[in-house]
């Protein structure tokens, strides 16, 4: 018979703990999970990530809602537990749900400390502790005002750069002398300050909190010494204490947190307890790696095996703020006996030390370079004695045993019990056994078997590295595809890092993500430019040197050197002065070939690149701007002629689509965007093969995207139907701006539809107002910088260069 | 063969990662500035199908092609990766700014 196990708390601990059990003894138990917050078990390690925008809720969920059906658990969601009853075997939640158990788990986490400052309690005061924390703080980024961050270490650090990230001016208060010395020593948290400090974030160290300032929102601190820090936003990230009262109600043993033994059992033989709630041999926990190794112990107790046992182990410690590496791990204090080795480069900005006694190492800080941070610790675990090699250990594993090492070699070099994934404990022989067992050849699959680098990721090269021994020329690390030769990163990485790193120019780029080429490519040159234009549109400066050819001079190069032009016709329409003013300029400029687009316009075919001024000069005069026939931009609104003229238009499809044109003409775009209106479902614009297509019918406005029809034929997708000609354009636009920020260079819609999913573009432009009207206020705020017509600039005299030989030699001089 | 430096301008006179065209009686030829502010000129014409090199991306000391992509070396004039080809290179110096391309005495007189 199955037994009943009831989980209370779904962080990541009872995650694993499950994961671990389902494994070993699946359908033992029927689980039942209460979770006070409202969602799926999501990885807390990474909550900095999301709060600094590299990364979205959705990426850290561990635990998708398919994993609980597919186990058959029932999980109640916003669920609090209030009452154990051990008698009854039973717990009660707030929403009165009561479920009896055989055993009992109980993973109720930490809460977050709050400092007893008057003004605590104030409206803008929060922690920093779950999903929610973080969308209060997203919430308050909005308004880029003023933040303090109350506490120096790991989390308050995070907290800290996250919201700079996010536009907001932030302070932070540490009531020690140096950031983070818990886990650093002076020398390194100075180093860590200063880097903080180079990211525009003020650190005030010995700051001790006298009061929180505000009447019902806060409005400032004021410190022990009188000084008064204005902010509209307070995070207290003081440290966390485990959350025990729910065991302590029960009855159960507990000290600082829940007291267990090595096997995670609590007072009660039917209840157990682990994660950050739970005290161990007087210790209690907060990094993931040693909670994992409860939930590894707690599932074999769950089977019967009683011979697991907890055993305390050193975590090294890593900040998860993007461009500052640190890694500390064992203990760094000076005292008797004890020596250590220092190594500093002050230039490079490494910071190197290692504290040693009885010739073996205890503890390790590293800063700027932490590469040898998994080798130092792999000596300190084992207590190697390091006499030998003393003399070169500060330099790394690299220099043991004469000549350098290649990092392969290094990995290679690796005993099979060290540990590479330090938040999971995967060593390296779990890792290369499971590769050739499973036959595995991509990164994520490798997560997903060992869950090495799948909650930091601070071990991915680790990985990666060993993946290539094990595999050799059989492991593609390309799985994510470089943007070219001149990068490793992809373009997702490159557009998330330039958003993140808030960089602004093509050198900057280049400079920060280490490109290996002195000024990039004809690949990534186009596409670093766009990515900067789409990001900074008031401050990026458009680098025309990165542009294609078509794009910098606004016409179509064609095969014999000459160039096309195309001017707009608002929706497909025209009028006997425009078509009066194109013939003129085609007897002016003995233009060889006049041809009607595919996009409802014409096309001026053959004209000689020193001729162009002059032939947008004359069309400029009636009226006309550049079509950007040539961009990756919008191109055309196809339209009909919907109800103003056709008998079965229901609206005004060519209004609609004169009127789509002129809000969105000049933005550039990943790709070519071209649009169609149709003023009924027989579609005679085409409009179910566009990018984006609005489909008239009685009632509103279908809207389509995502279709094809040029290297690929695809009939579009709806995307929702909507009642009015104004919500249908904040709609497309929104959708534009989605696509603008999300694709990558060259990607059209459908291509990068197929990547995000369609549903999640419905969610995020139909569903979510909010969201809808963000991205639509974003491409409002671009239009500003891009709706400038191009032609004109340059009849004007704008890059004359371009348009002009340099000189004309050699040719008879008398002539001249 | 004689050289015979005619001024084409001044280094200002070409946009930074960019080209500027001098017109010849041997065609055109392209006049190129790199990041690093070095000078090359080369034929504004690619081995591949004829198009025009002034007008491509300058990126370290090579241009790619605004018809097809061929990347064509600045320095030797060689097509370089996969693709084989070659334009002719023709010498170019630089006097504290002021450009000169040196031009074949042969093809002056034939232009006379």
């Amino acid at each position: 018979m199955t037994e009943k196990l009831v989980i209370v708390g779904n962080g990541m601990a009872p995650g694993r703990m499950l994961e671990e059990l389902f494994e070993s003894a699946p359908g033992r138990y029927q689980v039942t999970i209460f979770n006070a917050e409202p969602r799926v078990n999501y990885d807390r390690i990474m909550l900095s990530p999301v709060l600094s925008g590299e990364k979205t809720y959705e990426q850290i969920v561990i635990h998708g809602d398919g994993w609980y059906i597919q186990h058959g658990i029932t999980l109640y969601k916003g669920h609090k537990i209030i009452a154990i009853d051990r008698n009854a075997k039973t717990v009660t939640s707030d929403h009165g749900v009561t479920e009896s158990y055989d055993k009992l788990v109980i993973a109720t986490g930490s809460v977050p400390f709050i400092i007893p400052v008057p003004g605590k309690d104030l409206r803008g005061v929060i922690t920093y502790r779950d999903l929610d924390d973080v969308q209060a703080m997203l919430l308050a980024a909005q308004s880029r005002e003023t933040a303090v961050v109350i506490g120096g270490g790991l989390l308050g650090l995070e907290a800290a750069a996250g919201l700079k990230a996010r536009g907001m001016d932030v302070t932070v208060l540490h009531v020690m002398p140096t950031l983070m010395e818990r886990q650093l020593d002076p020398a390194a948290g100075y180093l860590l300050q200063k880097a903080v400090e180079e990211r525009g974030i003020k650190v005030i160290t010995k700051a001790n909190t006298k009061r929180i300032l505000g009447e019902e929102k806060v409005e400032g601190i004021e410190l022990e010494d009188g000084r008064i820090i204005p902010a509209t936003l307070v995070v207290m990230a003081v440290g966390i204490r485990p959350n025990a009262s729910l065991a302590k109600e029960a009855g159960l043993a507990v000290n600082r947190g829940i007291v267990v033994d090595a096997g995670m059992q609590t007072s009660d033989g039917d209840i157990m307890a682990l994660g950050e709630c739970a005290e161990v041999d007087g210790m209690v926990y907060g990094l993931v790696a040693p909670l994992y190794e409860m939930a590894r112990v707690a599932a074999r107790h769950l089977v019967g095996d009683r011979s697991a046992a907890f055993v305390h182990s050193d975590t090294p410690t890593k900040l998860k703020v993007t461009g500052i590496n640190l890694y500390s791990v064992g203990d760094f204090a000076d005292g008797d006996g004890r020596e250590e080795i220092v190594l500093r480069d002050a230039t490079a900005g490494i910071y190197k030390r290692l504290v040693l006694k009885d010739n073996r190492i205890i503890g390790t800080v590293l800063y700027g370079d932490t590469g040898d941070g998994a080798w130092f610790n792999d000596l300190l675990k084992r207590g190697t004695d390091i006499t030998e090699m003393r003399d070169t250990l500060i330099f790394g594993q690299a220099y043991q045993g004469g000549s350098p090492l290649d990092p392969m070699a290094a990995v290679a070099a690796l005993p099979d019990d060290a540990e590479i994934c330090g938040c999971n404990g995967v060593c390296k022989g779990k890792i290369v056994s499971t590769i050739t067992g499973k036959g595995l050849t991509s990164l994520d699959d490798v997560r997903a078997h060992t869950k090495a680098s799948a909650s930091c990721g601070s071990c991915t090269g680790l990985v990666e590295q060993l993946m290539s021994l094990t595999l050799g020329d059989a492991y593609n690390p390309a799985a994510v595809q470089p943007m070219c030769g001149c990068t490793e990163l992809g373009h997702d990485d490159v557009r998330r890092l330039i958003k993140a790193k808030k960089l602004k120019t093509i050198p900057a780029v280049m400079q920060e993500l280490e490109w290996k080429t002195c000024c990039g490519c004809a690949k990534c040159r186009p596409a670093l430019n766009y990515y900067l234009v789409c990001d900074w549109p008031d401050e990026y400066a458009d680098d025309y040197q990165s542009r294609f050819i078509n794009e910098r001079v606004h016409a179509n190069i064609q095969k014999d050197g000459t160039y096309s032009v195309v001017p707009r016709m608002w929706g497909g329409v025209t009028n006997s002065k425009e078509l009066r003013a194109i013939a003129d300029v085609v007897d002016k400029f003995d233009v060889p070939l006049v041809k009607v687009t595919g996009g409802q316009r014409i096309d001026l075919l053959g004209i000689q690149k020193e001729d162009l001024p002059a032939v947008w000069a004359d069309l400029g005069k009636a009226g006309f701007v550049s079509g950007q026939a040539y961009a990756k931009g919008l191109r055309t609104v196809k339209t009909c002629v919907g109800s103003d003229w056709c008998r079965f238009g229901t609206q005004d499809s060519t209004g609609l689509g004169i009127r789509i044109e002129k809000f969105m003409w000049g933005s550039w775009t990943p790709a070519k965007v071209k649009m169609a209106v149709s003023g009924c479902p027989r579609n005679c614009a085409e409009a179910t093969c566009k990018d984006v297509g609005v489909i008239c019918v009685d009632s509103g406005f279908e809207i389509h995207f995502a279709g094809a029809a040029g290297l690929d034929i695809k009939g579009t997708e709806v995307l929702g139907l909507v009642k009015t000609e104004d919500e249908a354009l904040e709609h497309i636009v929104a959708l534009t701006q989605m696509y603008r920020e999300q694709a990558r260079y060259l990607e059209r819609i459908y291509k990068w539809a197929k990547r995000i999913g369609l549903d999640e573009i419905r969610r995020q432009i139909m569903d979510d107002a909010e969201k809808r009207k963000a991205y639509f206020d974003r491409f409002v705020f671009s239009q500003k910088f891009a709706q400038v017509d191009p032609w004109s600039e340059r009849v004007s005299g704008k890059d004359k260069h371009e348009f002009r030989p340099m000189a004309t030699v050699g040719f008879n001089q008398a002539a001249e | 063969m004689e050289m015979n430096w005619i001024a084409i301008g001044n280094i200002s006179d070409i946009p930074l990662r960019g080209a500027r065209c001098v017109r010849t009686p041997q065609g055109k030829i392209a006049v190129f500035r790199t990041a690093e502010n070095d000078v090359f000129a080369i034929e504004d014409h690619c081995p591949h199908k004829g198009g025009p090199l002034s007008q491509g991306i300058v990126h370290g000391t090579a241009v790619t092609c605004p018809l097809h992509n061929w990347v064509i070396s600045l320095e030797t004039g060689k097509a370089l990766g996969a693709d084989e080809g070659e334009v002719r290179t023709i010498p170019v110096k630089n006097d504290n700014g002021a450009l000169f391309i040196a031009l074949e005495s042969l093809a002056l007189a034939a232009a006379e």
